[in-house]
């Protein structure tokens, strides 16, 4: 896949070698190459009509590097931008008080998973994390949940199994964790679609009922088009205060969080990149803008230059 | 997923065609961008012709062409052996509750039929199958903790054909495409259940969600390489993902869609019409 890009992106910049400077004529051809490269990695079309354009005008009347090709400077150009949109510094999570970290997202993204490695982080840096399932909905949420955290060794409140109402599972689990002495309490919460009124109302609830420092939204690597619509929904109703991406071990490009960060403006605080508890990383934007190019090696070349 | 379309109804009934912004409606349906390109070109082709004509209908009309005329639902077989559905796909997609929503619809259409729990690695994977066989009243085959998944579903067959069910549904674990591994576990069980009936498995379902981008039409290659599919099923349609990638599946691989999922009941669940796909999209 990434070497695939690699060689359309050569192939689209051939016809600019031998130029001295980069100017609209000679690269109007490999933007359009550039952009159905974007998109194919996910990447929203406007957010990727938009990176175009603020490319172009970066780039024109650049001299053209000798020491590397004018596709690895373009793309050195586009890689920078691309850092900056994804945000340059990674983020820590929020501990202060009231230590409560609510964690939402769509069916199926990979939440409860990511609710338990973030523990599992936590306990590794000497905290006390404690896991809350509030996904009284999907056949064995909680259990789920609750063979995780006993896996990891973090303790976890399960409501009761005829608790019906999400909502008072999230608050009879703050009882709970005072009941625990406290420590960070991660919230479960089941997925939902963004176009459901009624989900979104009861995660609405939810997080009023929290009042949490941290809401992270957990979506796939393999997201669409349609990653503008979820960060915006969810962040609109929950403000959103970090993403998580996961299933970067796949060979998904990941374009969607650039569309996610954008709409929302939240820090991406981790990646997900296995099913394994410690398989939670922090977040790197310049290899997650490496990957959406599927250039990574060209980057440091033409630093060196 | 309503006023996808209507949004192209609002554009393109004017004289002039925009075309790069219709481009952009079907890139932003997830159909992909070589398959949007192409219908774009293919319509810029008749663009004569096009001039005062709904281009909804048009484009339409185009994408229903790419699809298969109708699509066959799963009929048990003849022998009366039991049929062998693989339920497979990457991670989350919705195989379980797939796999008990399929369950559900064909024992309401009067099959009998038996449900393997196959995803012996995920965290209360089993309970999970086990709740739905309950809810759905189908007997269920789980084996012990990280038990092999091929010999799951080849005591699951054991009990299938000693019942004389007409199904054997086996739910597998979610597994990236990428890794080796697991897709040679796949294989396994696909070797294991030809042991019991040489024609085993007999339908092999592709989740895929269709909130996806992309990757789906990847993770189709990579399924299809590994374990030959025989159809898709579509799921969280009810989700703003149009699952335009199946089309794209559908072009490249020529794997059709045959279910798909709208919600997390049981009975949010249908055989894939592709123009109830296509109008609902209206
Ligand atoms: N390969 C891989 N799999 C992951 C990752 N994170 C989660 N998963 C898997 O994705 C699937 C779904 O994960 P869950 O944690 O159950 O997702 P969820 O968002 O809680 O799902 P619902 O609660 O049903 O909406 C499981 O098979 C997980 O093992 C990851 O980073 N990489
Ligand atoms: N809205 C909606 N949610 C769905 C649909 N199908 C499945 N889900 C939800 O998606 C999530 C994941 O479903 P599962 O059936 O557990 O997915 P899976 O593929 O078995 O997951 P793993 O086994 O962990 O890989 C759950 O929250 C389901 O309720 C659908 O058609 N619409
Ligand atoms: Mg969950
Ligand atoms: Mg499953």
């Amino acid at each position: 896949m990434l070497s695939l890009l690699q060689e359309k992106l050569e192939g689209a910049f051939k016809k600019l070698r031998g130029h001295a400077k980069i100017s609209e004529s000679n690269i109007s051809e490999s933007m359009r190459e550039i952009r159905m490269a974007l998109l194919e990695a996910d990447v929203d079309f406007k957010v990727a009509k938009d990176l175009i354009e603020n490319i172009k005008t970066k780039a024109l009347g650049e001299e053209v590097l000798r020491t590397v090709s004018p596709s690895q400077q373009i793309v050195k150009i586009f890689h920078d931008e691309m850092v900056e949109l994804l945000g340059r510094e990674t983020a820590p999570l929020d501990l202060g008080q009231p230590q409560r970290i609510l964690v939402a997202g769509l069916n199926g993204a990979g939440k409860t998973t990511t609710s338990a490695k973030l523990a599992l982080l936590l306990k590794k840096q000497g905290k006390r994390p404690l896991l809350v399932a509030c996904d009284v909905f999907r056949p064995a949420a909680v259990k789920q949940l609750a063979v995780l955290g006993e896996s990891i060794g973090v303790p976890v409140f399960q409501p009761s199994p005829d608790e019906k109402d999400a909502v008072r599972a999230a608050q009879q689990g703050m009882e709970w964790v005072k009941q625990q002495g406290g420590g960070i309490a991660i919230y479960d919460t089941a997925g939902r679609q963004e176009v459901d009124d009624e989900l979104l109302a009861e995660l609405v609830k939810i997080r009023e009922s929290l009042q949490p420092q941290e809401v992270l939204l957990v979506a796939d690597a393999a997201t669409g088009q349609q990653a503008v619509s979820v960060a915006k929904t969810f962040n609109d109703s929950i403000k959103v205060t970090g993403l998580i991406l996961t299933k970067l071990d796949g060979d998904a490009r990941g374009g969607a969080l650039l569309s996610m960060k954008q709409v929302t403006g939240c820090p991406v605080k981790f990646v997900g990149v296995g099913e394994k508890m410690e398989q939670l990383e922090v977040f790197h934007p310049d290899r997650m803008a490496q990957r959406i190019l599927g250039m990574g090696d060209v980057v440091s070349l033409v630093e060196k230059a | 997923m309503a006023g996808f379309f209507t949004k192209l109804v609002q554009r393109f009934t004017k004289a002039e065609i925009d075309w790069d912004d219709l481009e952009a409606q079907l890139i932003a349906g997830d159909l992909g961008v070589k398959l949007s390109m192409q219908i774009v070109e293919d319509l810029q082709a008749q663009a004569r012709k096009l001039h005062d004509v709904d281009i909804v209908e048009v484009t339409k009309k185009h994408i229903r062409a790419l699809l298969p005329a109708y699509t066959t639902p799963l009929p048990p077989l003849i022998s009366g052996k039991p049929k062998v559905v693989l339920v497979v796909g990457v991670n989350g997609t919705g195989k379980t509750t797939s796999t008990a929503k399929l369950a559900n619809f064909l024992k309401k259409r009067g099959n009998s039929l038996v449900l393997a729990a196959a995803d012996t690695f995920r965290a209360a994977a089993v309970e999970q199958l086990e709740v739905w066989s309950k809810r759905v009243d189908v007997p269920l085959v789980k084996g012990p903790p990280n038990a092999d998944p091929a010999a799951v579903c080849f005591d699951a067959y054991t009990s299938a054909a000693a019942r004389s069910a007409q199904f054997l549904i086996c739910d597998t674990a979610g597994r990236l495409h990428t890794r080796h591994n697991l897709m040679e576990e796949l294989r396994k069980v696909q070797r294991i259940v030809g042991k019991k009936d040489p024609t085993a498995p007999h339908e092999v379902l592709l989740v895929v969600d269709a909130t996806t981008g992309g990757n789906a039409l990847q993770q189709a290659r990579e399924f299809h390489k590994a374990v030959p599919l025989t159809g898709i099923i579509a799921t969280k349609l009810d989700g703003s993902g149009k699952g335009g990638v199946v089309v794209a599946i559908q072009q490249e691989l020529g794997i059709p869609t045959r279910f798909v999922g709208t919600g997390e009941q049981v009975d949010d669940f249908a055989p894939f019409n592709a123009d109830t796909y296509l109008d609902q999209m209206l």
